[in-house]
């Protein structure tokens, strides 16, 4: 509707770059195009003549300024949610409530210090594990894997990725779970019991499972985002350094490590937020006891976990709006984790560019 | 243009929304040609099956009533049935006197149905039922009982060879009626569990393993040797798990039945308050199972509408009369006659 309006001051201008554009065509189109700035390109004026590019453009800016904007308003409200809701708790315990170990809904004592330490632990030990493999895997479907099992491989790991946790869960409760009982518990005791992280009683269900479960839904994220940073490393940088004399450890250290480590990086932060979230896998193995011990094959309790499970029953206000800074809890944790993974990712940076030159 | 044509095709779609919301529920009273009458309900979990049975058959039965329930656990039920979201509620535990108080509208507890907790296990090599003591059960979970080869667990268990390995206490993760029945037949038997833990549908269990639902305790067990945990009796019954009798007020050892909840409630029946809210477990009487529970619908009095109250009036009537005979056919076990008797006298308040 607004097309009569704008083409009678388009269309004197389109005709005027015409004419000398065509004269010009055989010999310096393209320089012409790239450096009339008085006049419109062919391209410029073919897109003026098909639509209304102005309003397209304003259209375009402002409809990404408000999704852009909107990221701020979802996180502000949660967060506004989130504290209003644990007013009663937060009044009733202050800070107490970060420190204390005792979550007692009888007497009414709430304290969330074992359901952090229990997601901090469980993320870490899931990182922990799945960053060597997810890495491991990664570098060989890049640079050793033969071509026949590439696919197969990539396809299973991105396969890892969709299954829904629930199943992960099952599988956890059915086959990981008796594993780390008879086979892997008894072997880490033996050899590692000496640490104190592995100690009798261990029943399967505990921390380190719930650190294996974790690993493996973690992998596939770690291990697809870091294999695409790796790819993306142009190969004359790595023929470069083969060039040099180097081994393939060594061109792949050099050429490809050094050169996406951010990237690599950024894929760890992505699945140490997912573990760090993670509610049905591990409320399945981990065994919901809500207590802080050095002792990893023990039982231990994780903030999502705490909500899933009690928020249904809860009743009472002071139950309730625990529960919810429990919420808030895990979002501080996820905030105060992210925020240390970028510091050291910062130091990391400084020391190796320092390094290089 | 452009923005145009998005802006027109959001607000398209969204009348479209709109629309669609609003024309559903016309529609289907147009379709029944009476007014089709309403009513939801929401939560009890232990309750659904046996709920969802009893109101498809009255919905069957009773053209234009439309009830609809909600299985979200108890304490939702509570909340949202206070809070008028819904307009009945279900809950495993009796409501508090603060709950009540605080609640925006009058509610009338009433029973419905029972049900019980049964002591379960995994013990290779034993396929016995096991006996078990109240003070054992309170001890293996409070951690003064360690081993299977306790003296005590072995004094009631003659002839039995127990192993000398260590007792795996599981317990529910999730709040649930069934641990509320658990731990308040525990701090009654126990003075050292009700100071130290008490009743709730989660509590500060001392040790042990927790997990999520009747499913998640009963294939934790499943899958642990040597672990002992508590079930809904409907549960274990369907699975066709091993559980072990337990030893009631009377001091006699009861394997826990439909015919034996429902003992232990007509026991307790002699002194029921008029409200009904009242624990039956530990119920006197020689026959009586000692771990065993009330599951109450939670009316408004008066309800939402007349016309939803007579309805409602109506179901519990039928439920009274029909309802009731179907329960033991899934394991739950039915009001005894004389609590028949005083509920058809309160469901007359219900209008």
């Amino acid at each position: 509707m607004n097309e009569p309006k704008t083409v009678p001051v388009d269309r004197p201008q389109m005709q005027k770059v015409v004419v000398p554009q065509e004269r010009a065509v055989p010999t310096e189109r393209t320089v012409e195009t790239a450096a009339t700035p008085a006049g419109l390109s062919v391209v410029r004026s073919f897109l003026l003549a098909k639509s209304s590019g102005r309003y397209a453009d304003g259209a375009f800016a402002s409809l990404m300024v408000v999704c852009a904007l909107s990221v701020f308003a979802i996180v502000l409200l949660i967060v506004f949610v989130l504290i209003s809701k644990s007013m009663p708790s937060i009044h009733q315990f202050g800070w107490r409530f970060f420190e204390t170990r005792t979550w007692d809904p009888v007497s009414g004592q709430f304290g969330a210090l074992p359901f952090i330490y229990g997601t901090v632990v469980s993320s870490l030990l899931a990182v922990l594990i799945a960053v060597p493999l997810a890495l491991a895997v990664s570098i060989f479907l890049l640079d050793i894997c033969p071509r026949f099992l590439r696919g197969p491989i990539s396809f299973l790991t991105e396969l890892l990725a969709a299954i829904p946790s629930v199943v992960y869960g099952l599988w956890g409760v059915f086959v990981l779970v008796p594993i780390i009982r008879d086979q892997v518990g008894p072997v880490l005791e033996k050899y590692l019991g000496w640490t104190g992280f592995f100690a009798e009683p261990n029943f399967g269900v505990s921390m380190f499972s719930a650190g294996v479960i974790l690993a493996i839904m973690i992998f596939p994220v770690i291990s697809s985002i870091s294999r695409d940073v790796m790819r993306a490393v142009p190969v004359n940088q790595r023929e470069a350094v083969l060039a040099l004399g180097a081994t393939r450890w060594e061109m792949l250290r050099i050429g490809v490590l050094r050169n996406s480590r951010m990237g690599i990086v950024g894929s760890v932060i992505l699945g140490l937020g997912r573990a760090l979230g993670e509610t049905m896998a591990v409320t399945m193995v981990i065994g919901n006891h809500p207590d802080i011990l050095k002792n990893l094959l023990a039982p231990g309790y994780t903030l999502a976990s705490v909500i899933a499970n009690e928020f249904t029953e809860a009743t009472g206000d002071l139950y309730l709006s625990a529960l919810i800074e429990i919420g808030l809890a895990l979002f501080l944790v996820t905030i105060v984790v992210n925020a240390i993974a970028r510091l050291l990712v910062w130091a990391v940076m400084r020391g190796n560019t320092a390094r290089a030159h | 243009m452009n923005l145009k044509m998005f802006g027109t095709a959001v607000l398209a779609s969204s009348l479209v929304v709109v629309s669609g919301g609003c024309k559903s529920e016309p529609s289907d009273t147009g379709a029944a040609n009476t007014a089709t009458v309403n009513i939801t309900g929401a939560g009890s979990t232990f309750g659904y099956p046996i709920y969802s049975k009893w109101f498809s058959e009255y919905d069957a039965a009773h053209p234009g009533v439309q009830m609809n329930y909600q299985s979200i656990g108890s304490g939702g039920g509570i909340r949202q049935v206070s809070e008028k979201v819904v307009d009945f509620g279900a809950s495993d535990g009796p409501m508090t006197d603060q709950q009540l108080a605080q609640s925006k509208v009058k509610l009338i507890h009433i029973p419905t149905v029972m049900g019980a907790d049964v002591l379960t296990y995994n013990l290779p090599g034993v396929t016995t039922d096991l006996n078990f003591a109240p003070d054992v059960i309170a001890d293996i979970y409070l951690g003064h009982i360690k081993k299977w080869n306790d003296p005590r667990i072995a004094k009631d268990n003659p002839g039995v060879k127990l192993p000398a390995k260590e007792i795996l206490p599981v317990y529910r993760s999730d709040g649930s009626g069934t641990t509320y029945v658990f731990t308040d037949f525990l701090s009654k038997v126990s003075p050292e569990f009700a100071s130290k833990v008490g009743k709730s549908t989660s509590v500060r269990w001392p040790g042990g393993i927790g997990q999520k639902g009747n499913e998640g305790v009963s294939g934790m067990i499943r899958n642990s040797p040597y672990s002992f945990g508590y079930v809904e009796l409907v549960y274990a019954v369907q699975n066709k798990m091993l559980y072990g009798q337990v030893r009631n007020a009377a001091g006699k050892w009861i394997k826990p039945s439909t015919e034996s909840v429902t003992a232990a409630a007509a026991a307790a029946s002699k002194d029921m308050p008029a409200d009904y809210r009242v624990s039956i477990t530990n119920a006197a009487g020689a026959d009586s199972y000692p771990i065993s529970s009330f599951t109450w619908l939670l009316i408004p009095v008066p309800f939402s509408t007349p016309e939803k109250g007579k309805v409602m009036h109506d179901f519990l009537e039928w439920m009274l009369d029909h309802g009731e005979g179907e329960a033991a056919s899934m394991t739950y076990a039915p009001l005894p006659e004389p609590v028949i008797a005083r509920v058809r006298q309160t469901i007359n308040e219900v209008h």
